[in-house]
């Protein structure tokens, strides 16, 4: 029948493997009831590795629909953001700009751009909007499905991977998802805390007043040493990790614990690394993070290095703007930091320019005034008032 | 943008390789490892488009593996290397190729050492010596010139750093450092990255 050519309807039920969600080309034509039972929870209980129709999944309808001409994009999808990441002694910064663009047209200038997945991993989204939403849930999805078989969380690198690997056969198709995902791996037992990261220090950053997200901690464990944190005083200030070899100190934490941050893009790249920046305005987050980063920041620097290259990069570039949002993630899980507006950042900083101006020229003035004593007037001087 | 370069000694093989993950004009990794143990004595260098690499590279990593599970022993590095080149064919024509280029290096206790020049056409050659990428118009005919089938451990690492040399001379890429192994009778030897330098 003419109708089932079209849907590919016979093709669909000799495919019993569950394989992967349909490339994004079948929501613009017919759907088959079939369809919707892939949708359950059916889908993904086997790792897409077993999926041998490897090959042919992208293409199991576009083969229906080779006589079409391939879908028409209503409009350009443009990838405009700066989101960035990166790991310290003491956690993981995850900061985003918050401006969605299509094209010349701000679509929506407070989107948020950093989801979090579970207590202990956050992450940053660029890329298209649509693409990135739909895969954090199947995402979050995953790694609680993952959690309650195992009971125990996946690492931010296993994440990671499963990613990459779920992605995977949409590679060639219009799925646009570059996503950095910021956490922290292992236990949350005191033990490994002590032994792997500074303890006054995390205390001391709660003690900020930055807005503690309730969901913050989903499991009673979590909320419990919150708890004995907050009781606990008198906790001997350890000096911060200066900046030594950040090899020698990576090493410290076992190799399985600690802070992570971890790059997955839709066309199969998968970087692991220190500081992760994505997006059009990545290239200026680059060259403020490079030179400011430290191991040894303390989480106000760390703070304030995230803010100022989401900043300039925001300032550069068209396709960023609007808000900064900011996570910190430490082994106690995430905690947000209220949204700021970037156009107070600039005008402040016009602000405290004019002052840093004012004070160089009184400072030239009064060496000048010293040098007039001695009978030296030059036209320096003169161009001065 | 990246760059492989194997040479083969009488009873050894040297490989490197660029420690650069790049996306677009961000070098965004500096010391990413573009090499893949097969087994003990084997090792995959892989190169091309982004996912293809380590998709494809850690596919056939771990059919190897599962090999030496089934059989007891491990592949051979011919037979590794006409493995990888079959799968490599069978993808060619299908919907998904993949476009990487791949040195495979390896000691064999009875035929010695080999090393394997594949491309993403699926081309497979036992070469002396071979690179791959835009680096590899700079450095072949320094390799043709200055090899010899007897070198070396020593000659063959200078020949290594004369070919770097050239490519930080000429190349207009910048590549800081490259990870070095040698594979021998005795398994794969990490060496020093090369150019040795403050960091």
């Amino acid at each position: 029948m003419a109708l089932q050519d079209v849907c590919g309807f016979l093709e669909t039920l000799d495919d019993i493997s569950p394989c992967t969600y349909l490339p994004s080309e079948m929501g613009y034509m017919w759907r088959t009831p079939f369809e919707f039972d892939r949708d359950s929870a059916f889908h993904f209980l086997f790792p897409p590795q077993q999926c041998r129709r490897k090959n042919r999944a992208p293409t199991l309808f576009s083969s229906a629909f080779s006589s079409l001409s391939p879908h028409q994009q209503p409009f350009h999808l443009s990838h405009g953001t700066t989101t960035l990441g990166f790991i310290f002694q003491d956690g993981v910064i995850a900061a985003a700009d918050t401006r969605a663009s299509c094209k010349g047209l701000i679509c929506c200038p407070i989107s948020q751009k950093i989801m979090p997945i579970h207590s202990h991993l956050v992450v940053n989204t660029s890329g298209s909007g649509a693409d990135c939403m739909l895969w954090e849930r199947i995402l979050t999805r995953e790694m609680r499905l993952y959690q309650l078989r195992h009971r125990k969380r996946l690492s931010v690198n296993g994440a990671a991977k499963l990613l990459s690997m779920m992605l995977h056969p949409f590679k060639g198709t219009n799925v646009c998802v570059a996503a950095t995902l910021c956490g922290w791996d292992g236990d949350e037992t005191q033990e490994a805390l002590q032994s792997c990261m500074e303890i006054a220090d995390v205390k001391e950053a709660m003690e900020h007043g930055t807005s503690v997200s309730t969901i913050l901690n989903k499991s009673a464990l979590g909320s419990e040493k919150m708890a004995s944190i907050n009781e606990q005083d008198a906790h001997a200030l350890k000096p911060t990790v200066s900046d030594q070899n950040t090899k020698n100190v990576l090493s410290t934490f076992g190799g399985w614990s600690g802070p992570r941050v971890c790059y997955v893009c839709s066309d199969g790249l998968q970087l692991k690394g220190e500081i992760i920046s994505v997006g059009s305005g990545s290239p200026y987050a680059y060259a403020v993070l490079d030179d400011g980063w430290r191991w040894g920041m303390t989480v106000d620097e760390a703070v304030a290095l995230a803010r100022e290259a989401v900043f300039r990069a925001t300032h550069w570039d068209a396709y960023s703007g609007n808000n900064v949002d900011l996570f910190h993630i430490t082994a106690h899980g995430w905690r947000r930091r209220d949204r700021e507006d970037l156009k107070e950042e600039y005008y402040r900083e016009r602000e405290r320019k004019k002052k840093m101006i004012k004070d160089r020229e009184k400072e030239r003035q009064k060496r000048e005034g010293g040098e007039l004593a001695e009978g030296e007037g030059d036209i320096y001087s003169v161009c001065c008032r | 943008m990246e760059y492989l370069i194997g040479i083969q000694g009488p009873d050894f093989v040297l490989i490197a390789a660029d420690n650069v993950a790049a996306s677009s004009i961000i070098q965004m990794k500096h010391d990413y490892d573009k090499m893949f143990k097969l087994s003990e004595k084997i090792l995959l260098l892989c190169v091309g488009e982004a996912g293809d690499t380590v998709q494809f590279a850690e596919y056939i990593q771990k059919n190897v593996q599962l090999y030496k599970m089934r059989n007891g022993y491990e592949l051979s590095p011919a037979a590794a290397a006409n493995f990888t080149r079959k799968n490599l064919a069978d993808y060619l024509r299908s919907r998904t190729p993949y476009h990487v280029n791949l040195l495979l290096a390896g000691y064999d206790e009875a035929d010695g050492p080999g090393l394997y020049y594949m491309d993403h056409l699926s081309a497979l050659a036992k070469a002396p010596f071979a690179a791959h990428g835009y680096g590899a118009f700079l450095t072949l005919s320094i390799l043709d010139r200055y090899y010899k089938p007897d070198l070396t451990r020593e000659e063959a690492v200078d020949l290594l750093k004369k070919c770097l040399a050239e490519l930080n001379k000429r190349f207009i890429l910048n590549l800081p450092s490259f990870t070095v192994r040698l594979i021998d009778k005795d398994g794969i030897h990490d060496m020093e990255k090369l150019p040795v330098g403050p960091k």
